[in-house]
């Protein structure tokens, strides 16, 4: 199982759309699930929804899938109105958050099922050997005939994938699929998925509150709050040029001085904090003069000196440390700044440090690491 | 206190009622079932053979036990399966309790009471009078099989909906929808998923129905009007009425014999079909 290697993205997706949500809203009585949500899925991409509990993933993938139509909008499987187009009749498939597989089918049974629905019949030899097939790509070939409480989790979880892929869906759905392992086999998933979308090339939309695992699968990550699709981007996009401080503080971590804009450059923008500090940083998007705004600096951006010679940066003092291996997470407290952490690589350590609880040193960043973030 | 000691204490109770209340008792009618009427009635101590020997008089009433109680059950299960469905899949949670109650509402009201309004209802004076107005002549429902089985359904119903209920609305919606989502149509889903899934709901309302109907004498003495007996109608009209008491006692012990040969067969043919779960309960 630990011997999924690493395949490199072959095709980069095309341009094809192959799913689209048009101005979607979906209304439960008084919640709104969906709102007003816009989207296009290319063909071949692996694309995440990413958001807390709540905000509406599980909704959007249930009208891609069929068992919901929008209260507005359109939903669009190969550029035709999909909207009250049962599930059975739908090219796609999904993979449920708990699995739900048929307890009593056995595994070759479970993923056998969608191949037999098909109709024109699919030859009963034919039907074995896509299902044979299916079972080496999960490597569970030898449990054909086991009943589902036989397997463990993480098994359960690769006859869901198999009992989903072996139909060549369109589109791939996965609601949370790796939400219910332990932390280590779902690292192992987490490859596993992306080598088979990659071989496989369907497109795969996954379901996921983990930031970790949308960051090292997805081409592209879905931003959601309450409803809203915040941002779309590749992963890159999104790390460097977060929309707002909702955005950075989900896509990896951020350290944020909330202040008001004073002063507007061609290229840096001042900021003004409530202890009367004034921190420089680039915007993103368009920031105006007055408006309430956060200072986002990722802790890697940041360097701990300890040369008190120099005057540039601000001094802090150490106020915890966790050894990471390659790195050090250090927590520093500036009077002003307050407490904020600090990612450093071990060669600084081994250069200038090691820093240790308590010491003072100097913190400082470049101004292009710093970004000038709408509050929301 | 062991855990040894510990288990048996929690046995007790139940290991006595389970002597006093069924072991006695059986033994004690199957002690009687060879001896002999006392000359002013009851039991007076011989070993004869003779009371089973007489068995084949009171064929028509296991006959009719036999028929209709299968077929009671059958029907029962027929009508009770979409009702319990429609309970459990279809109907919203606001609607549930209320529509749950009215399934439970004839309960509160003796089954004689019940039982006197279909007297009234398939007797000369109800349906058949309805038929007549419309043209349709001589129908004659009171005091036969039919009216008998109506009354063995309507008393029963709720018995089988409620296991066959409680077995769906655990059943997980999620596999309903998989099954949608793999391609399968409504009735495909219903077929390959909900059916076979509630296979221990309909085993264990079947098994309820019929083992009660086995010793049904009520329903038969009131809508089959002396005419339709069952087994259970035999044993009053021994017991109570002719003071007969070892050939009722054997009449009752060829009773429970039947009902076990046929619950056995029954076990067995439940468990090949629910072969593949794991918690197949019958109860
Ligand atoms: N069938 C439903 N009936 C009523 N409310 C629902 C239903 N499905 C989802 N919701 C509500 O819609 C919101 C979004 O739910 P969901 O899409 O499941 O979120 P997520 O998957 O992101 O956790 C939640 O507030 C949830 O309570
Ligand atoms: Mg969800």
């Amino acid at each position: 199982m630990t011997d999924a290697g690493y395949i490199p993205e072959s095709d980069q997706p095309s341009d094809t759309i192959i799913a689209e949500l048009r101005s979607v809203s979906k209304h439960f009585g008084d919640v709104v699930a969906a709102d007003n949500l816009n989207l296009s899925i290319r063909k071949g991409e692996f694309l995440s929804f990413l958001g807390p509990s709540g905000c509406g993933k599980t909704t959007a993938l249930r009208m891609l899938a069929g068992f919901e139509a929008p209260t507005s909008g359109d939903v669009l499987l190969d550029s035709e109105v999909v909207n009250n187009l049962e599930a059975h009749r739908r090219p796609v498939n999904m993979v449920f958050q708990h699995y739900a597989l048929f307890p009593h089918l056995t595994v070759e049974q479970n993923i056998g099922y969608g191949l037999r629905q098909q109709r024109p019949r699919l030859a009963k030899p034919v039907i074995a050997e896509k299902v044979r097939k299916t079972l080496e790509l999960v490597r569970l070939d030898g449990f054909e005939k086991r009943r589902i409480w036989e397997m463990s989790g993480g098994q359960q979880q690769r006859v869901a994938l198999a009992r989903a892929i072996v139909n060549e869906p369109k589109l791939l759905l996965l609601d949370e699929p790796l939400a219910a392992l332990d932390r280590k086999l779902r690292k192992e998933m987490q490859i596993e998925l992306q080598n088979l979308q990659r071989s496989l090339g369907i497109t795969f939309v996954l379901v996921t509150h983990d930031q970790e695992e949308a960051l090292s699968m997805s081409d592209r990550i879905c931003i959601m709050r309450d409803g809203r699709i915040v941002q779309i981007g590749s992963p890159r996009d999104l790390y460097d040029q977060p929309k707002n401080r909702y955005v950075a503080g989900f896509v990896g971590t951020s350290n944020f001085f909330d202040g008001k804009v004073s002063g507007t450059g061609r290229d840096h923008v001042s900021v003004t904090l409530a202890g009367g500090l004034i921190l420089e940083g680039v915007a993103v998007g368009d920031i105006a003069n007055g408006q309430d705004v956060c200072v986002s600096v990722r802790p890697e951006q940041i360097r701990l000196n300890r040369s008190p010679d120099k005057k540039e940066g601000f001094p802090v003092t150490v106020s915890n440390r966790i050894f990471l291996g390659e790195h050090t997470e250090y927590l520093v407290k500036h009077e002003s700044l307050g407490e904020f952490l600090v990612l450093t690589p071990r060669q600084t350590e081994l250069n200038d440090g090691p820093f240790n609880t308590g010491d003072t040193l100097l913190a400082s960043w470049d101004p292009g690491a710093a970004l000038i973030l709408d509050r929301a | 206190m062991t855990q040894r000691t510990r288990n048996w204490l929690l046995l007790a109770p139940a290991g006595t009622w389970f002597l006093v209340m069924l072991i006695v008792p059986l033994t004690v009618v199957l002690i009687y079932s060879f001896g002999e009427r006392a000359t002013a009635g009851g039991y007076s101590p011989a070993f004869t053979f003779e009371q089973y020997a007489n068995l084949p008089a009171r064929w028509a009433a296991f006959k009719n036990t036999m028929v209709l109680a299968p077929v009671g059950t059958l029907a029962a299960l027929l009508i009770a399966y979409p009702v319990a469905y429609f309970l459990a899949v279809r109907v919203s949670p606001k609607w549930k309790t209320i529509l749950l109650v009215l399934v439970i509402v004839p309960f509160w009201t003796s089954i004689l009471i019940r039982s006197y309004a279909w007297i009234f209802l398939l007797g000369g004076r109800g349906i058949p009078a309805l038929l007549e107005w419309i043209g349709i002549e001589g129908v004659r429902l009171i005091n036969t099989p039919f009216s008998v089985l109506i009354g063995i359904i309507y008393g029963y119903l709720p018995l089988m909906v409620f296991p066959i209920y409680v077995n769906l609305e655990r059943l997980d919606k999620r596999l309903l929808e998989a099954s949608s989502d793999l391609g399968a149509k409504p009735w495909r889903t219903f077929i390959q998923i909900t059916l076979p899934m509630s296979i221990p709901g309909i085993a264990t309302g079947c098994m309820l129905v019929f083992i009660l109907l086995m010793g049904e004498f009520l329903i038969p003495a009131l809508l089959g009007g002396g005419k339709v007996f069952f087994v259970g109608n035999a044993l009053v009209d021994l017991f109570l009425q002719s003071r007969n008491w070892p050939y009722g006692s054997a009449v009752a012990v060829t009773l429970v014999v039947v009902m076990l040969i046929t619950v056995t067969i029954y076990m067995r043919l439940i468990k090949r079909l629910g072969a593949h779960r794991e918690d197949v309960s019958l109860m």
